[in-house]
């Protein structure tokens, strides 16, 4: 079998701000390469290529393997590592980011650097990987790569003059962008006769391979057969297959050696044994230290999730199983609201990561579903000298055991053209924020530092940023760590009763404003009854806002014409729709979209 | 006489002089040749549906519309006429005409009463002028007053008049004048719906440069209606009618207590007992295929037995007197607390029903509100 000298492989990544053409760089890639060695195109691999195509199994890679030769005349084998784009996965980011050895910054050449675009630079430089620039889009009109190149120099502090110059979507000077990865990408070091290493970064599950495993090999080998141990778990599995990701298919191959990117699969039922981060030895010869950076991740943003139909339930259970699976972050225990039921507490990641499952839960299991407003991790430290994480505002202790509470603050950047400064300085006080500083990347746009509680971004934050910026403000944060908090509980009473779904917990100084603002909203989206509605905030037993949904005096009263009675009906049906969509919180209908009200308070 | 063994019968004459502004009713006025031609396929299909009536006994008729009466008298009596040959009309049956004042005639009525018409139904809306040509009306109330005087001189005694509320501009001490001047004629009926913004009418076009009345003064108007009318010896016998005593129209009180009913003419609904269609609305439809009834049939639905205890609920609670719960058991054999208790319980409690030993029935609070209750006896 061919040897792979790992002086011939470059593990690489593509970073970008959104939209500055990273996939569809990683598309003309894929195109320019070929997918085996000329080496391997005469061995047997392509009847097993065939026979997973057969099997009809498709993964999406989170790493591509490809084929390149370059203008020396050697074939390079480079393996291009996805990253997640968004904040909600920086974890998932920075393992990936582990398993190579350089990155492709793209800049767009006409927004030039975003917020993000630093903040993936950052990622990369501190896990030090070799960065450097491509200039996208030049062939736009309004492309300026002069001063994106200046920028770059200035701001990041990282030659970009020989930048490669390139349209991917139009296909121009996309060699120069192979060139630059074989030349300035340093290959991978390690032994391969030391104890394995692989650092895993990607796990997800498939109905028929079980649990497939993206790794990095940092030392030594494993194979068919290899008893693999996962270090932070403890689990010990065989492992049934090693391969690597061509474009859309699974590639099984002999071993991967220190150096290479590639896939191992086992009989593993679950993902959350296959940790993000974790490290995978073998059993009989373990690594003495797994390597660094493994960390649990935590879910940042909680909240409620109940079926529509309450005889849903156990459809919900199953579909959050089979997402768990996938998603060894998404978490979930079991949770009961006396206003709408049997549902789901459920962990995420953040409010993407939220959004995200929800609607996979909505469109790929078919369920109509009430989610209650997200709701951050509390530290609450009571006045017996325990602390208490609080990730659901009804289990609040009474005020009289509280003795401080802490909240999640995360560190901000905000990056904004200049005419905007003032009204998102603006926003950020009025969301607690506490400036750190600000600066100028160039005459016209700035980067605003803060420190900013999380629970005041997670609703509408990001709204509320595009609408003050005319969409051009770009945002970026990272979790800072917790801080002391003056904190209440608000709950909302509907017809004088509390409903726990709707409580929430609140900076005490903003609780009036919230508490009004909730009740105006309310009596928005709570349809007039039969009986006066009174619905109020409180936080205790003081009441701070109060609004009136009014009875409903009448129905209109139609003709019915020569015994059209259908006609009727469907008057009727439509209205039965109607309360169908609603909660039974007492004698009061309340639609389900109302417990989602929270968030969107923000007037702007 | 059992309720199945009864049959009322519908017609609909879908012309009218000028459509009003807030009509979304299958009306339109035409020319006498293609009235003549509707009235012809009219004809065909009164005969060839006789034999679905089987021996039932007609116990009422409807001439409704659009405005019948722009057919000429002697032609409305001839439909009648044949309407008789060919089905079994009970000596007393009710037999409706819908009129509308400034469309006959004295003359003309005479020859309605003496061709066997026994009840009129005026479509006024309103004595207010400026109501009236709000509304696209082409009479006035002077031209109402006169037709009345007309029909009451040719022998018509069951006479009812249509009000409209909730109209713009008009606030409850317009409407309750309306309803003290139509309470002092010598009527027997009158019915008061509240005006409905039809999308797709020459008002609904109009809707944002005109002011509805609030809700609060919806509520108090429909409370007038009431509380005037009796005053003048009219009692509320269903949700938007009232009647001297004996006078309630026999046929639509039969909408709403089951029995059932043939459609004829253009869009007609019918319910057969368990199951419910209409004819086409499609007029070309219409007068090719009038002879054979079967090609007309729409929007067919037959009732399951849960339709039928729903509808049983829904048509009977607009009655003042509400559903009988013995002859709900009797009509189903399920008893109405096991399958309605629940949804009833709720509005007992607050008033917005009321049950005696064997009816139960919407209260005056609960009449106005309706909708929302009724839904909650949908299937």
């Amino acid at each position: 079998m061919s040897e792979i000298k790992k002086d011939h492989i470059r593990n690489f990544c593509i970073i970008a701000h959104i939209d500055h053409g990273k996939s569809t760089l990683a598309d003309r890639i894929i195109e320019m390469t070929g997918l085996l060695t000329t080496r391997e195109m005469q061995d047997q691999v392509l009847d097993n290529m065939d026979l997973e195509r057969e099997r009809g199994i498709t993964i999406k890679a989170q790493a591509v393997r490809s084929i390149y030769r370059a203008k020396n005349g050697e074939e390079y084998i480079l393996n291009m590592i996805d990253t997640p784009g968004h904040v909600d996965f920086n974890y998932e980011v920075s393992r990936s980011l582990a398993a190579c050895d350089g990155a492709v910054l793209v800049v767009d050449a006409a927004q030039g650097i975003e917020a993000q675009t630093l903040a993936n630079v950052y990622l990369a430089l501190d896990h030090d990987l070799e960065v450097f620039p491509v200039i996208n889009k030049i062939d736009l009109p309004s492309a300026e790569p002069e001063r994106v190149i200046a920028e770059i120099e200035d701001v990041i502090g990282i030659e970009a003059m020989d930048a490669p110059q390139i349209s991917a979507k139009q296909g121009i000077n996309i060699d120069q962008v192979l060139e630059a990865i074989v030349e300035k990408v340093p290959a991978p070091t390690g032994d391969e006769e030391a104890p394995l290493q692989a650092l895993i970064f990607d796990s997800v599950y498939d109905s028929y391979k079980g649990v497939i495993v993206s790794c990095r090999v940092m030392n030594g080998r494993i194979r068919k057969g290899s008893k693999a141990l996962f270090m932070a778990t403890g689990a010990v599995e065989e492992v049934v297959e090693v391969g690597y990701f061509g474009p859309g298919q699974m590639i099984p191959c002999e071993e991967l050696s220190a150096g290479m990117v590639g896939y191992i699969t086992a009989s593993i039922k679950n993902v959350a044994n296959t940790r993000v981060g974790d490290t995978i030895t073998l059993a009989d010869r373990p690594a003495s230290e797994p390597l660094p950076g493994y960390k649990k991740v935590n879910p940042m943003v909680y909240c409620g999730i109940f079926p529509a139909d309450g005889s849903k339930y156990g459809d919900l259970r199953d579909a959050l199983e089979k997402l768990q699976l996938n998603d060894a972050s998404l978490f979930y225990e079991p949770e009961t609201s006396v206003a709408l039921g049997f549902g789901f507490r459920c962990g995420f990641l953040g409010l993407l990561h939220l959004e995200i499952i929800q609607e996979r839960l909505e469109r790929e299991y078919d369920l109509d579903l009430v989610t209650t407003a997200p709701s951050v991790v509390y530290k609450i430290y009571k006045t017996d000298g325990t602390c208490m994480e609080l990730t659901n505002p009804t289990n609040m202790p009474d005020p009289s055991e509280i003795e401080y509470m802490e909240e999640p603050v995360v560190k901000a950047e905000i990056m904004v053209t200049r005419e905007f400064v003032g009204s998102i300085m603006q926003l950020c006080e009025e969301r607690r924020g506490q400036y750190l500083g600000m600066e100028y990347m160039e005459q016209t746009r700035a980067m605003l530092k803060y420190i900013l509680p999380l629970n005041e971004i997670i609703y509408d934050f990001f709204d509320a940023l595009k609408s003050r910026s005319r969409g051009y403000a770009s945002f970026d944060y990272e979790l800072e760590g917790y801080q002391r908090s003056p904190l209440v509980k608000l709950d909302i009473l509907v017809n004088r009763e509390e409903v726990d779904a709707l409580s929430f917990i609140v900076f005490e100084g903003s609780a009036y404003e919230r508490g009004r603002k909730m009740c105006e909203k309310l009596k928005e989206e709570i349809p007039r009854q039969l009986f006066e509605i009174p619905i109020q905030a409180a936080i205790g037993s003081r009441i701070i806002a109060r609004e009136t949904v009014k009875a409903l005096r009448k129905d209109v009263l139609a003709k019915c014409y020569g015994g059209d009675i259908t006609r009727k009906k469907k008057l009727l049906e439509k209205q039965k729709e109607g309360k169908k969509r609603m909660r039974q919180v007492g004698n009061v209908e309340i639609p389900q979209k109302a417990f989602m009200s929270v968030l969107k308070l923000d007037s702007q | 006489m059992n309720v199945k063994d009864s049959l009322e019968l519908y017609i609909h004459i879908p012309f009218c002089v000028k459509k009003c502004a807030y009509c979304d009713f299958l009306s339109f006025p035409a020319e006498e040749a293609d009235r003549l031609r509707y009235t012809e396929a009219l004809k065909r299909e009164i005969t060839a549906r006789a034999e679905e009536a089987g021996d039932r006994r007609v116990t009422s008729i409807f001439f409704g519309g659009g405005t019948p009466t722009v057919l000429p008298a002697e032609e409305l009596v001839r439909i009648l006429t044949l309407v008789k040959e060919y089905y079994q009309v009970e000596e007393d049956a009710e037999i409706t005409l819908e009129a509308n004042p400034g469309t006959v005639s004295e003359a003309g009525f005479v020859k309605l009463r003496r061709g066997g018409f026994n009840r009129l139904s005026f479509g006024l809306q309103s004595t207010r002028a400026a109501e009236l040509a709000l509304l696209g009306r082409i009479h006035s109330y002077g031209d109402f007053l006169e037709a009345l005087d007309g029909a009451k001189k040719a022998g018509f005694v069951n006479i009812s008049a249509d009000l409209m509320f909730a109209l713009p501009g008009q606030d409850r001490r317009s409407f309750a004048e309306s309803l003290q001047r139509v309470g002092a004629l010598e009527l027997t009926h009158i019915s008061a719906y509240s005006l409905i913004l039809e999308e797709g009418t020459p008002l609904y076009a109009r809707r944002d440069s005109l002011s509805f009345p609030s809700e609060e003064e919806y509520a108090g108007m429909y409370e007038d209606c009431a509380a005037i009318l009796s005053a003048y010896g009219f009692s509320r016998y269903e949700i938007s009618n009232y009647e001297k005593e004996g006078f309630a129209c026999r046929h639509n009180t039969g909408y709403w207590t089951g029995i059932p009913y043939l459609g004829l003419g253009l869009g007609a609904s019918s319910y057969t007992g368990d199951c419910r269609f209409r004819n086409t609305r499609s007029m070309a439809a219409y007068l090719e295929r009038a002879a054979k009834p079967a090609l007309l049939k729409e929007d067919v639905q037959l009732l399951t037995e849960e339709d039928a205890m729903s509808e049983y609920m829904i048509l009977g609670l607009r009655l003042a007197e509400g559903v009988s719960i013995t002859e709900f058991a009797r009509r189903f054999g399920r008893e109405f607390d096991e399958i309605f208790g629940a949804a009833a319980e709720r509005y007992l409690r607050t008033g917005f029903m009321e049950r005696t030993k064997d009816r139960i029935r919407l209260t005056d609070k609960g009449f106005p509100v309706s909708n929302y209750i009724l839904a909650d006896f949908m299937p």
